[in-house]
C-alpha cells in the first residue's frame, strides 16, 4: 500500500549527485587548482590571508543578504550604506577625539556608531518595504542613491580621513588576528557559522524560506510575516555596520567610491551559492563559497598574466549566469 | 460500439523509482462521457496527463484515432483537439480573463491584436456558462468558481474533440455544476469524447455513460454507469463499505460552555454584524452561497483580514485579534479553503509544511528535526497521507493527500476552536468518512469546530447547528432536526425558512 511507501522508501532522489548542490564546490576546487598551477605563491599563507580578509566585508554582508533574498526580498543599498556608515563613523570618531583622547573608548564609540547606523538604515528599508508595502527593489534602489549622495556630501566630494593618531590604534583590527588568522577572517567565519545554523536549524531560517516560497501560506500559517521580513533587513543593516567596522581600519578613509558595487557582488555571491533569487530557499555555506569564488577570480587574474585583470568582471559575469542556468535546470526537470 | 478515439493500453508510469500506474487501459469514445474515479492518489490525474501529452508513459501505448504515440507534448495534443482542464488552476494570474482564454492563439487584425473581437467572443463563452466575470477582469481578482469557469470557457473555445477534465466540479456549486453539465451534454451530442474525474459520485451517476474505477494505480472496474449504484462505486474505490458516511451526531447539552462569543463582527466589503455563539463540543456549520462572505467573515475573526466587532470573547475573556498569531495564542485557528495558494508550500516537503504553524513547539532555540520527523510519521499514519516517498515536494502529491496534510498541519497546533473551510474539497469518499469521524472526534473530546461548506450533504450530515449566510449577513440559524436541505436553501436564497427560526442567539 502506498501508505507504507512513505515510511520505507529512502530519499533516493536526494542522494543522487546534484549539480546544484555540488556545483559551487566544484567551481571553487577548480579555481584553486588553476590558481595553484599558475602561480606557486597562490596557496601561500600571505596570499590566502589576503584573499580571505578582503572578501570578509562582502562576505559578512552576503550572509545577511542570503536571508533577505531567501525570504523573497532584495537589498541594493548595502554598498552605499557601507560607505555612508564608514563616513559617519569616521566623522564621529574624529569629533570625539578632542574630548575622549586617543584610546580604546573612541574606537568603541566608532564601532557603536557603525552598528547603530547600520541597524537604523536596515530598519528604515524594512519599514518601507513591509509596512508601506513598496517593492524591495524600488525602496533599496532609492536608499542606495540617498546613502551614496549623503556620503559624498559628508565628504564634500572628497575623502573623509580618520585622524592619523586613531588610525595607528585602529589598524590592528584589520591587520592583526589570533593564531595567525586575521580578525576580518575570524569575524566572517563566526558570522557565516551563525548564519548557517540560523538558516538550517532555527525557526527564523525556516520562516524566511516559507515566506519566500509563498508569502500568503506563511501568513495563513500564523507566521508573523512582516516581523520576519523586517528582521532580515535589520540584520543585514547590522552586518553592514559590522563589515564597516572591519573595513575602516584598512584604509582609514571613506569617500564617494567606497563600497561601490558591493551590493551586486554580495547578491552575485548569494546566487552563485545556490540561493534562489525569487526566494524560498537559502544556503549560507553556498554564499560563503560564492564570495570566495568571486574574489579568487580577481586574485588569480592579478597573479598571472595569461588573462588581463580587466576581464575580471567578464569572468565573474559568466560564472553568475552559469550558476543561474544550473538553478533553472533543476526547476524545469521533472 | 464505435472505435475508441483516444486510448491507453497497458500504461505504466514511475516517478523516480516509485511506480504509480501499474499497467492501466482506458478507452474514450466519441459521443460518450466517461468518468474516472478512485481514491486520492490512485493515479487519476497522472493517467489524464498521460492521455493529454503532459506526461509520458514509462511503458505502454497511448493511441489517438488508431495512431500510437500521437503527441510529443501537450501543445501538439491540443492542436489535435485533445484539451485538458487541470485539477489545479492553470491560468496566468496577472492576465485578464480574455487574455487567458486566447493565450497563444490571439486573434489579430493585421499585426495588431484584435481586442474587441476577443472580448466579444469571451463574453459569449462566459454567458454560455452563466458566468458574470468581466472579460477584462484580472484572474487574481476572481473567485475560485469563476476561475474554474474561465478554465472551462478556455477549453470550450478550443473546440475539443476530446475534453479531459480533472475534478472540474470540486470548486463549483450545485447550480454551477448543472451549467457545466449542460455544456458537457452539448459537447457529447456534437460527438466529442469526454473524460472527467470527480469525488462526487452522484455527479458520476448523473452524467457519465461509462465509469472506470482505479485503486492504487490499477483499474479495478470498468463498465456502464447504469449498472452500479453510488454505494457500489464507493465500495469498489475504497475496498470497504462506506455507506455510513457520517458519524452519529453528538448531543451538545443546552448549558455547555460558550467558548467563543462573537458580536457584530463586520468585515468591510464582505460581511456585516455577524453575531453567534459557539459551545464546547459543538460542530457549527456555516452554509450559504459562494460569495456570501462566509470565508471572509471567519478570516476577519482570525486576524487574517481587517475586521471590527463590538465583542469577541474566548472562554469568557474579551479579546481583540489583529493577527493570526494572536488567534492561535487563544487556541483559535482557521484552515483555508485555498490549499494551493494559502495552505501549503508546494515546493517544500511534507515535513516543512506539517510543522510550519506549530514550529514554536519543536525545540527551544534550534528546531528539533527528530521531533519533526516523528510528528510526520504520526501524521501520515493518523491521517492516512499517501505520498510516493516522504521527501516528495508537496506540489507533486495528489490533491486529496495535500488536503489531508493541510488538516494534519492545522491540528498539530492543537487548537481549541478550529474553523475548517471546505474540509473535504477534492477528497475521496473513504477519506471523507475519516475526516468526518475526525471532526466529530474533536467535538466529542470537548473541542469546538466551525465547518464552512458548500456541500449541502456535509452540512446536514455533520453539523449540530447551522448558520446560513446571505449577502454578508446571517440569514438564519437552524439546529437539530431543522437542519435540512430545504430550509437552508430558502435562507440562502433570501426567503424565510418554513420551519420556525431561531435567528437570534440567547444573549
Ligand atoms: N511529479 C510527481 N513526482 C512524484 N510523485 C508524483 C508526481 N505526480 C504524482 N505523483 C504521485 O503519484 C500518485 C498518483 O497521483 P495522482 O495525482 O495521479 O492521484 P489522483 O488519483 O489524481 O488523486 P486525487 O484524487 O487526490 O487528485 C500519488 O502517490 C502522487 O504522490
Ligand atoms: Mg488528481
Amino acid at each position: 500500500m502506498a501508505a507504507t511507501d512513505t515510511a520505507t522508501t529512502p530519499q533516493r532522489v536526494a542522494r543522487k549527485f546534484d549539480l546544484m548542490v555540488w556545483g559551487p564546490v566544484l567551481a571553487l576546487a577548480a579555481l584553486i587548482v588553476v590558481g595553484a598551477l599558475m602561480n606557486p605563491n597562490f596557496l601561500g599563507y600571505a596570499n590566502i590571508t589576503n584573499v580571505l580578509a578582503r572578501s570578509a566585508f562582502i562576505g559578512i554582508i552576503a550572509v545577511g543578504m542570503t536571508f533577505v533574498i531567501a525570504s523573497g526580498g532584495l537589498d541594493l543599498s548595502v554598498g552605499s550604506m557601507a560607505a555612508f556608515v564608514a563616513g559617519l563613523m569616521i566623522l564621529v570618531m574624529n569629533a570625539a577625539l578632542p574630548t575622549l583622547g586617543v584610546g580604546i573608548p573612541v574606537i568603541l564609540l566608532g564601532m557603536l556608531t557603525a552598528i547603530v547606523a547600520g541597524v537604523i538604515a536596515g530598519f528604515i528599508n524594512g519599514v518601507l518595504i513591509t509596512k508601506l508595502g513598496i517593492e524591495a527593489f524600488i525602496v533599496t534602489l532609492g536608499s542606495m542613491g540617498i546613502y551614496r549622495s549623503l556620503v559624498t556630501w559628508l565628504a564634500d566630494g572628497g575623502t573623509l580621513s580618520l585622524d592619523f593618531s586613531l588610525r595607528t590604534l585602529y589598524r590592528p583590527v584589520y591587520y592583526d588576528g589570533i593564531l595567525g588568522i586575521a580578525w576580518p577572517i575570524i569575524v566572517f567565519a563566526v558570522v557565516a557559522i551563525i548564519g548557517e545554523i540560523a538558516m538550517r536549524r532555527s525557526r527564523f531560517g525556516r520562516y524566511c524560506a516559507a515566506i519566500g516560497s509563498n508569502n500568503e501560506v506563511a501568513r495563513y500559517s500564523s507566521v508573523s510575516v512582516d516581523r520576519v521580513r523586517m528582521a532580515t533587513y535589520v540584520i543585514l543593516g547590522l552586518l553592514v555596520g559590522l563589515a564597516t567596522i572591519m573595513y575602516v581600519p584598512r584604509l582609514g578613509s571613506a569617500s564617494a567610491s567606497t563600497g561601490v558595487l558591493w551590493e551586486l557582488e554580495a547578491i552575485a555571491a548569494v546566487i552563485i551559492g545556490g540561493t534562489v533569487l525569487k526566494g524560498g530557499f537559502g544556503r549560507v555555506w553556498g554564499t560563503v563559497i560564492g564570495v570566495i569564488i568571486l574574489s579568487l577570480i580577481g586574485n588569480i587574474l592579478n597573479l598571472t598574466d595569461a588573462v588581463s585583470p580587466y576581464l575580471n568582471g567578464a569572468i565573474q559575469g559568466v560564472i553568475i549566469i552559469l550558476a543561474v542556468i544550473l538553478q533553472r535546470d533543476k526547476k524545469t526537470r521533472t | 460500439m464505435n472505435d475508441p478515439i483516444l486510448s491507453l493500453t497497458d500504461v505504466r508510469r514511475s516517478f523516480g523509482e516509485v511506480e504509480v500506474l501499474h499497467g492501466i487501459s482506458l478507452e474514450l469514445r466519441a459521443g460518450e462521457v466517461h468518468a474516472l474515479i478512485g481514491e486520492n492518489g490512485a493515479g487519476k490525474s497522472t493517467a489524464m496527463k498521460i492521455l493529454c501529452g503532459y506526461l509520458s508513459a514509462t511503458s505502454g501505448v497511448v493511441s489517438f484515432k488508431g495512431q500510437a504515440h500521437p503527441f510529443k507534448d501537450a501543445n501538439e495534443a491540443e492542436a489535435k483537439g485533445v484539451v485538458m482542464i487541470h485539477q489545479e488552476f492553470n491560468l496566468a494570474d496577472m492576465l485578464s480573463v480574455e487574455e487567458n482564454i486566447f493565450l497563444g492563439r490571439e486573434l489579430r487584425r493585421g499585426i495588431l491584436l484584435d481586442k474587441k473581437a476577443m472580448q466579444a467572443k469571451t463574453r459569449v463563452l462566459l454567458d454560455q456558462l452563466n458566468c458574470s466575470a468581466p472579460a477584462t477582469a484580472r484572474i487574481d481578482t476572481l473567485s475560485n468558481s469563476d476561475k474554474q469557469m474561465v478554465e472551462i470557457a478556455k477549453a470550450l473555445s478550443r473546440h475539443a474533440k476530446v475534453l479531459v477534465m480533472d475534478e472540474p466540479t470540486a470548486v463549483l456549486t450545485k447550480t454551477e455544476t448543472a451549467v457545466l453539465f449542460e455544456q458537457v451534454e452539448a459537447l457529447r451530442a456534437e460527438g466529442a469524447a469526454i473524460l472527467f474525474t470527480s469525488h462526487k459520485l452522484d455527479e458520476v451517476r448523473q452524467i457519465a455513460d461509462r465509469v472506470t474505477i482505479m485503486r492504487d494505480g490499477d483499474v479495478v472496474h470498468q463498465g456502464p454507469t447504469a449498472d452500479m449504484s453510488e454505494d457500489q462505486m464507493a465500495e469498489a474505490m475504497v475496498g470497504r463499505d462506506v455507506s455510513q458516511l457520517y458519524p452519529p451526531k453528538g448531543s451538545v447539552p443546552q448549558d455547555a460552555d460558550v467558548v467563543l462569543k462573537v458580536k457584530n463582527l463586520t468585515v468591510p466589503g464582505y460581511s456585516t454584524d455577524i453575531s453567534f455563539d459557539l459551545h464546547a463540543g459543538e460542530i457549527l456549520g456555516v452554509s450559504g452561497m459562494i460569495g456570501s462572505g462566509r470565508t471572509e467573515t471567519m478570516e476577519g475573526l482570525c486576524g487574517l483580514r481587517r475586521a471590527t466587532a463590538t465583542q469577541v470573547q474566548i472562554n469568557g475573556v474579551d479579546v481583540r485579534i489583529t493577527a493570526p498569531k494572536q488567534a492561535l495564542g487563544y487556541g483559535l485557528c482557521y484552515l483555508t479553503e485555498d490549499r494551493k495558494g494559502r495552505g501549503l508550500l508546494l515546493d517544500k516537503s511534507m515535513r516543512e509544511n506539517l510543522t510550519l504553524q506549530a514550529l514554536d513547539t519543536f525545540g527551544s532555540i534550534l528546531i528539533d528535526r527528530a521531533a519533526e520527523e516523528a510528528a510526520l510519521a504520526t501524521a501520515t499514519k493518523d491521517f492516512d497521507i499517501r505520498a510516493s516517498h516522504k521527501d516528495v515536494k508537496v506540489g507533486n502529491m495528489s490533491g486529496g493527500n495535500q488536503q489531508k496534510l493541510l488538516v494534519a498541519k492545522t491540528m498539530l497546533s492543537a487548537p481549541q476552536i478550529v474553523i475548517i473551510d471546505e474540509p473535504t474539497r477534492g477528497i475521496d469518499i473513504g477519506t471523507k468518512q475519516q475526516i468526518y469521524e475526525f471532526i466529530r472526534g474533536l467535538a466529542n473530546s470537548g473541542k469546538s469546530v466551525i465547518v464552512i461548506s458548500s456541500e449541502m450533504q456535509e452540512i446536514i450530515g455533520l453539523t449540530d447547528r447551522v448558520i446560513v449566510m446571505r449577502a454578508g449577513r446571517i440569514a438564519g440559524m437552524l439546529s437539530g432536526h431543522d437542519i435540512a436541505e430545504e430550509p437552508i436553501v430558502r435562507l440562502a436564497m433570501g426567503m424565510a425558512a418554513q420551519t420556525e427560526l431561531k435567528t437570534k442567539e440567547p444573549v
